[in-house]
């Protein structure tokens, strides 16, 4: 693995809604391994910054980069070579590539991430059937595989999510885009929406994921448990801007920004 | 005094429309298999009755040309005829039964079971020219998925086939990979018809007109149907010979000729049906005389 140079690099980012920045002046760097939650109140850009990360805003201001791997062609021994990316410069062509190989991204809403009347298998053989996979029995075996993994019961493979809870369509979207062995996964409120109970073991899922395969994750949150649970560092936003950041424990034990510390004595304590 | 004459141009449509048709013609043939936008207009006959077959078929025919046109493999509905008629009308074109008499073949559901030659051209009539229409239905993004050949859009629909029946369902309009670049919609032909395409000597032209799209292949180009390793593309069979003639190795129609159910199953191409019929009488009389 390559410890010099962080996998995603931002400096100055900003998208614009008209004349009205949605957020501005991000700066921080995300490394192999590293989950980063981005916190704040409605309106505050968290999703704005992860569309602008993901490639779905446009980067008006600064610039991010992107440590890609390749296959390399000088015969390497460990077969990678890496690549950094500026992603404002990538072709379409490129971008998708990313998403097929490299990115994966759960959404609030498991409709909008799955095919809701294609079954299991399908959502999750998706990504493989893209990237030039065309065996079926070894496609429905990895489906069947990352199903059992996250915990959904291999005789419901062949039912659409379309017929599943909430937290099962949530499980679904989560191995369909972790399947293809991504490196950096967005997350964007995946937990917000569920149960409870459900929403305890889905984090813990995801926790335990994230360790097992050294995923670099960006989690949007509103929620401060979230945040506490599952990641290394936070950025708290507020109006577009990043106000605080660090290790997520100081941020949360010790907040320095007035805005945090309101944020943070706002949580039921019970 | 008699009721004014109406004279149409020939093939029915204006010169510039029919210029149009041809260049998004040329363009199809260019580029095999790659779906080319073009303004489609209206015709004496309803959208989904084969209008953009017949935009086609009057922006390359002549009185020079051979007409033959098939519904479901018969010279004799009401539609083909209809279709032959009206060619013989606007264009001065002869027409005929007779598979490998005619220029132009134009189709809806089949490719004749006679092998077609150099210098005929197939002219289909394709109702959803998408192939990925009913699995995404964004126009954009289709279009985008060709552009950048991502197909494992395609292969879910397979796939979802195989999970559910155990084997790939689809029997008609199964999508084909064209000159190993783009995946084509070959019209609701059966998947019998599939292997026909491939390496053809005919021009294959493709014509939907509610969809204002146009595409084609040209004489010998590969046309592979798309299926996984452990489950190739499988053309239907028929495990039983036609009724009428005998042939087998065609495709057959199931035609009910009782009240109590009773059914028989007959070639779907009439015209090789009817001449397969007439030459194993017409061995069976020599025999005898002899």
């Amino acid at each position: 693995m390559n410890n010099e140079t962080p996998l995603l690099s931002v400096t100055g980012a900003g998208h614009r809604y008209g004349d009205r920045f949605g957020c501005r002046d991000v700066n921080f760097d995300l490394w192999p391994g590293e989950v980063l939650a981005v916190v704040g109140e409605s309106g505050s850009g968290k999703s704005t910054l992860l569309g602008m990360l993901s490639q779905r805003l446009t980067l008006d201001e600064g610039s991010i980069s992107y440590l890609t791997t390749r296959e390399s062609s000088a015969g390497r021994e460990d077969g990678t070579e890496f690549e950094l990316l500026d992603l404002a410069t990538l072709s379409e062509r490129e971008v998708r590539r990313l998403w097929r190989t490299e990115w994966g991204f759960v959404h609030q809403n498991a409709a909008e991430g799955l095919r809701m009347h294609v079954s299991a298998g399908g959502n999750v053989g998706e990504p493989l059937m893209a990237n030039g996979w065309r065996n079926y029995s070894k496609i429905r075996s990895e489906a069947e595989m990352w199903l059992r993994r996250v915990e959904i019961p291999s005789d419901r493979i062949d039912d659409a999510p379309a017929t599943f809870s909430g937290g099962m369509r949530q499980r679904v979207q989560i191995a369909r885009n972790l399947v293809f062995g991504p490196r950096l996964v967005f997350m964007d409120e995946p937990t917000s929406g569920l149960d409870v109970s459900v929403q305890a073991r889905l984090l813990d899922l995801i926790r335990q994921l994230v360790a097992e395969l050294g995923l670099a994750v960006v989690i949007v949150t509103h929620d401060l448990a979230v945040a506490r649970l599952i990641s290394h560092r936070t950025l708290v936003m507020k109006d577009g801007a990043v106000i605080e950041s660090g290790l997520t424990d100081r941020v949360l034990d010790d907040p320095q920004a007035p805005y945090t510390q309101l944020l943070v004595s706002s949580i039921l304590q019970g | 005094m008699s009721a004014p004459r109406i004279v149409y141009n020939e093939g029915y449509l204006d010169e510039q429309t029919k210029r149009v048709v041809r260049r998004a013609l040329l363009k199809g043939v260019a580029i095999p298999g790659f779906q080319v936008p073009f303004a489609s207009r209206e015709v004496p006959m309803p959208r989904g009755w084969g209008t953009g077959g017949v935009q086609v078929t009057a922006s390359i025919i002549g009185p020079s040309d051979t007409l033959k046109v098939i519904d479901q493999g018969a010279d004799d509905t009401t539609n083909a005829v209809s279709i032959r008629h009206f060619f013989e009308k606007v264009a001065g074109a002869a027409s005929t039964t007779l598979t490998e008499q005619a220029s132009i073949i134009q189709t809806r559901h089949r490719i004749p079971e006679t092998p077609l030659r150099e210098h005929q051209i197939m002219v289909y009539q394709v109702p959803i020219p998408e192939p990925l229409r009913f699995l995404e239905p964004r126009e954009t993004e289709t279009r985008r998925l060709h552009a950048l050949e991502e197909y494992g859009l395609m292969y879910v629909k397979l796939y979802e086939d195989i999970a559910k029946y155990g084997h790939i369902a689809k029997t008609y309009d199964y999508p084909v990979l064209v000159n190993g670049r783009y995946v084509m919609a070959p019209s609701p032909i059966p998947s019998f018809d599939n292997p026909k395409m491939h390496q053809n000597a005919a021009l294959q032209l493709f014509g939907a007109g509610r969809e204002k799209r146009i595409y084609a292949i040209p004489p010998y180009t590969d046309v592979e149907s798309l299926g996984f390793e452990d489950f190739p593309f499988e053309p239907q069979r028929f495990d039983r010979p036609c009724e009428i003639c005998g042939s087998s190795g065609v495709y057959l129609d199931e035609v009910f000729i009782d009240d109590k159910g009773g059914v028989m199953f007959v070639c779907s191409d009439t015209d090789y049906c009817e001449r397969t019929a007439t030459a194993g009488e017409r061995r069976q009389t020599m025999e005898k005389s002899a």
